[in-house]
């Protein structure tokens, strides 16, 4: 496990609202990322949690508060409509592509062999030459033991080699930081342990990443701080080792005691 | 049988016009049926509400009253404009033109829902994974949306070219020199209408034939990766 003594914070995010119509989903939730964190977001469904990681990359866009990326603030400004936009998408673009997502329902192209799913946007996007995107989607997909599933289709194989694929094409692009939402939630239970373990991996070669999850199995050994979300606002976090064996919030206590049965 | 080979040249210059005319029509209604599904999915509600009425007028009305409507009615709203403005005397306007105007404005309604329908079965997910990864609009619509489009569109746009390459045979109303018109032009002077006609079906068989073979291949092509083993 990485430490997060003395370096600059690789993401920092500061009072992020986000309302739905009527339902504010976000209160002002602050985030810091260091280089080489692994934080873990726990909350009921409804929490928010996946919200605030997809207010990160603006895949939603925050009504307001601040994301800042190895010290580069997404600019925003006030859209025709009176809603936040983003004043530069070239630089949320940017921006985007520094922060690799896996998502939940994995989003693999299915119109594209795995080893395509990897190097598409290092052709595409970071403009690598073929031969070095292929290189690099090699090595990438044999590091989470996809390299013998390169040339297979999305649909052909299991959730979790599908997920893993999706984890190597957001990890191919070198990202500073690494956005999960709910990575396991969509497997079945004897697929999840392939994927938590290649984010094991992951974690323990000092990679930065935000995983909003409900393995708390995970949250307690890999990560090196947790955040319990309670209706859009932090309501404790800490140290795994303080969360855990000593949780103050009896929110939190809850929530753990129903996620044990 | 003789007439028609002594007719050959008459029939396959009318198959040309006929299959121009398709190809013309069917690249103007993928234009439009674009264009249509892009304004019916976009988020302003005037966009909205002009392609909604462009769908409901052409669906609503036969064929063949939309192109004589937009061919004479085309022509005398040119003439009246030139005169009232002394632009230009009078215009008479091309039937193959016309023709392709018209066969293309009317599918190019029915290409609007069949993109419509082919862009909303791609999951979202899809494409938030493209801007996840730092793609530019147009980039996702090339890479992912264009290719999973096609591949939802293909039935319905396979029923939509045969029709449309069967509905050119209204042309001939019109006066152009298509297959049909060549054809009824020859049965009648030989008084072999039947011997004529029968030509044309097999000839329009040919044609649709060929397209399947070719749609096919497309359907083959599109299908990679989500071909049920």
């Amino acid at each position: 496990m990485a430490s997060s003594i003395e370096t600059a914070p690789a993401l920092k995010v500061h009072d992020l609202h986000k309302r739905f119509g009527e339902v504010e989903v976000l209160k002002g939730v602050h985030l810091d990322a260091h280089v080489g964190d692994v934080i873990s977001m726990l909350g009921a469904s409804g929490s928010g949690k996946s919200t605030f990681l997809r207010c990160i990359n603006l895949l939603e866009t925050p009504d307001s508060g601040s994301i800042t990326v190895q010290g580069e603030t997404i600019g925003m400004t006030v859209g025709r409509s009176g809603s936040p936009v983003p004043a530069d998408m070239d630089q949320v673009i940017r921006l985007r592509a520094r922060l690799g997502m896996v998502f939940q329902s994995f989003n693999l192209w299915q119109h594209m062999t795995v080893l395509e799913n990897v190097t598409e946007a290092l052709v595409h996007v970071l403009k690598m030459s073929k031969t070095e995107a292929h290189e690099r989607a090699c090595e990438t997909l044999e590091k989470v033991g996809m390299l013998d599933r390169k040339d297979y289709y999305p649909a052909h194989i299991s959730g979790g080699q599908q997920q893993r694929a999706a984890i190597a094409r957001a990890l191919a692009m070198e990202p500073d930081v690494m956005l999960f939402d709910e990575p396991t939630s969509a497997l079945d239970p004897e697929l999840v342990g392939e994927v938590l373990k290649v984010m094991r991996t992951l974690a323990d070669e000092g990679r930065t990443m935000i995983v909003v999850t409900h393995e708390i199995g995970f949250a307690r050994d890999v990560s090196n701080k947790v955040i319990f979300l309670h209706e859009g606002a932090i309501e404790t976090q800490g140290p795994p080792a303080e969360m855990f064996d000593n949780p103050v919030s009896p929110r939190f206590r809850q929530f753990l005691a129903n996620a044990i049965h | 049988m003789d007439s028609i080979w002594e007719y050959r040249n008459l029939l396959l210059a009318g198959t040309a016009v006929t299959v121009q005319l398709a190809l013309a029509s069917l690249a103007l209604s993928v234009v439009l049926g674009l264009v249509g599904a892009a304004a019916k999915l976009a988020a302003n509600p005037a966009s909205q509400k002009i392609a909604g009425a462009y769908t409901t007028l052409v669906r609503g009305v036969p064929d063949l009253v939309l192109m004589m409507l937009l061919f004479y009615g085309g022509q005398q709203i040119a003439n009246d404009l030139g005169s009232l403005t002394g632009l230009w005397d009078y215009v008479e306007i091309n039937q193959f033109i016309a023709g392709v105007w018209s066969i293309g404005f009317v599918f190019g309604a029915y290409m609007t829902e069949t993109f419509r329908g082919a862009i909303l079965a791609i999951p979202r997910g899809q494409i938030e994974a493209g801007i996840a990864c730092g793609m530019r609009p147009f980039l996702i619509f090339r890479r992912i949306t264009w290719p999973q489009m096609i591949r939802h569109a293909l039935p319905s746009f396979t029923n939509n070219w045969l029709v449309l390459i069967k509905a050119t045979a209204l042309v001939s109303v019109i006066g152009l020199h298509d297959l049909v018109w060549n054809a009824s032009t020859a049965g009648r002077s030989v008084r072999e209408p039947f011997t004529f006609m029968f030509a044309v079906l097999v000839i329009y068989l040919i044609l649709t034939a060929c397209s399947d073979v070719g749609l096919r291949w497309l359907e083959r092509r599109y299908n990679v990766g989500v071909d049920r083993a």
